[in-house]
């Protein structure tokens, strides 16, 4: 795309740009390493974890502060003001994403190190790792104005959705079965549901960027899979 | 092309049609300004014309008076119609299409004369008042309308010069409508005046919609999204893109339209 006559607004999208870009980063990371202290049940890790939102949520609001100064001083227009408006609402649901990995961290000390779900445990890595790439392709979707790209993580929603459905059945299965599993189970529940959110606000995200790059919304999908509860 | 926008941005077909363009060309001697431009202006909707400097938005704008006309080298081909008649009509009587499609211009340019003068002559010449109170009533009346009368009333007779640039501008203002047009053009109104003067210019056309067909040309980007519902972006004598200003300023289709309005352009 050409560039700006005034320089410094260029410079200012690549900034927004650049911040987004790593808020996305921080955020798969945190998936990912709330999902691998959980399956170690290492409480170091999980604790890193939390500190580390510190750095998401401090991204979140200089975005909002640059943005503002955007639309106060440079009156963005046409795809720039897509942009800029669809940066503000990406970082909120990110600040959100980031909020969930917190909150699996957070759970991962007071599980029962000696009472392990194997079978859960090891598809839960495995759907963690679907959602926080749907993260980091929503939001390189997004510094790359690439709404193919955008597309695809909405498409990938329903694998999530299907992982999540199996995990719900899995762990009713347990606690009917194994009453004393309840309250690991419990806990597994809602890190599943955790996920499967994550899955949900990163299609949120891609329909964003897929509006910004083309100024229409995105393609009604399919509702695949629906879940077990809500 | 007109049918072909119409579509590309849902433009409701259903509003009043006041004047359309086919076509239209417009050559200073040898050199061709307006390269085949169609368009229709509308009843409800202030029309706003942008584009870079020497894009033709004010040449096509004159086309629409035939002020032109004034200018020896200007030649105009193709359609322009008024009410569905042809204004370029060898019937058609000049003065009187000036009076039905009135002209605001960059600079204030009120006549050397009275505040209460600047408003009376156009009807008086017309022959719109019939007697002194009549033309009190018009005079009146053109001010209201125009914003100033509140801060012109008590004093009338003092010259229109001696007024702020604003004030002369909603002075000018008034006296093209105080001959009863039914379009108004005007030519970068706000283009001399302070932020207040523009914001009082620009709450004047948002009360004058309707009641006029209003056409403006600014090269403030701004002002075309704040006071227009369509925008036509003129680019090397061609209209590039027409169509509702909210979606211009949001969705521009074209590559040209979007380069200018986000200040990629040239």
């Amino acid at each position: 795309m050409a560039e700006h006559t005034i320089k410094a607004f260029d410079q200012e999208m690549d900034k927004l740009r650049g911040l987004i870009a790593e808020m996305g980063g921080r955020a798969e990371e945190a998936i990912e390493k709330a999902m691998l202290a959980l399956q170690r049940h290492d409480r170091a890790m999980a604790a890193d974890v939390v500190a580390d939102d510190k750095r998401i949520d401090a991204i979140e609001a200089e975005v909002e502060k640059l943005a503002i100064e955007v639309i106060a001083l440079r009156a963005p227009m046409a795809n720039d003001l897509r942009d800029v408006i669809a940066a503000l609402k990406i970082v909120s649901v990110v600040e959100r994403i980031g909020d969930y990995a917190k909150n699996i961290a957070k759970r991962v000390p007071l599980m029962n190190a000696n009472q392990r779900m194997q079978e859960p445990i090891a598809l839960l890595p495995s759907m963690g790792q679907v959602a926080g790439e749907m993260v980091q392709d929503a939001l390189n979707a997004f510094a790359a104005r690439n709404a193919d790209l955008a597309l695809a993580v909405i498409e990938r929603d329903t694998v999530v959705d299907d992982f999540y459905n199996s995990v719900f059945r899995t762990l009713v299965t347990f606690m009917v079965e194994n009453p004393k599993t309840i309250s690991e189970c419990a806990h597994l529940l809602f890190i599943a549901k955790n996920i499967e959110r994550i899955g949900d606000h990163a299609t949120n995200v891609a329909e964003m960027v897929y509006y910004a790059a083309t100024g229409n919304t995105a393609p009604e999908r399919e509702r695949g899979g629906q879940n077990q509860e809500d | 092309m007109t049918a072909m926008i119409h579509e590309q941005h849902n433009m409701t077909p259903t509003v009043e049609t006041k004047m359309t363009a086919r076509d239209v060309k417009v050559f200073y001697g040898e050199k061709q300004a307006i390269k085949g431009v169609s368009i229709d202006v509308d009843m409800d909707n202030v029309t706003a014309f942008i584009g870079p400097s020497g894009c033709g938005k004010s040449t096509f704008l004159r086309t629409l008076n035939r002020m032109n006309d004034t200018v020896a080298s200007a030649r105009v081909e193709g359609t322009i119609t008024l009410d569905g008649e042809d204004i370029y009509a060898p019937s058609m009587d000049v003065v009187q299409l000036r009076a039905r499609v009135g002209m605001v211009f960059q600079k204030p340019n009120p006549f050397p004369k009275s505040i209460y003068e600047n408003i009376a002559y156009g009807p008086r010449i017309h022959g719109l008042a019939h007697g002194k109170a009549d033309l009190e009533v018009i005079v009146e009346k053109s001010l209201r309308r125009a914003g100033l009368w509140d801060e012109v009333k008590d004093r009338l007779h003092d010259s229109g010069t001696a007024l702020s640039g604003g004030q002369q501008q909603r002075l000018c203002i008034g006296r093209a409508i105080a001959v009863e047009p039914e379009v108004i053009l005007m030519d970068e109104p706000c283009s001399a005046l302070d932020p207040i003067a523009t914001a009082k210019i620009e709450e004047l056309i948002h009360e004058l919609r309707g009641r006029y067909a209003i056409v403006i040309v600014t090269h403030n980007m701004q002002q075309a999204a704040r006071v227009s519902q369509r925008t036509a972006f003129f680019h090397l004598g061609e209209l590039v893109e027409y169509g509702v200003t909210s979606d211009i300023f949001t969705n521009p289709r074209q590559e040209r339209t979007k380069d200018y309005i986000t200040g990629r352009y040239g």
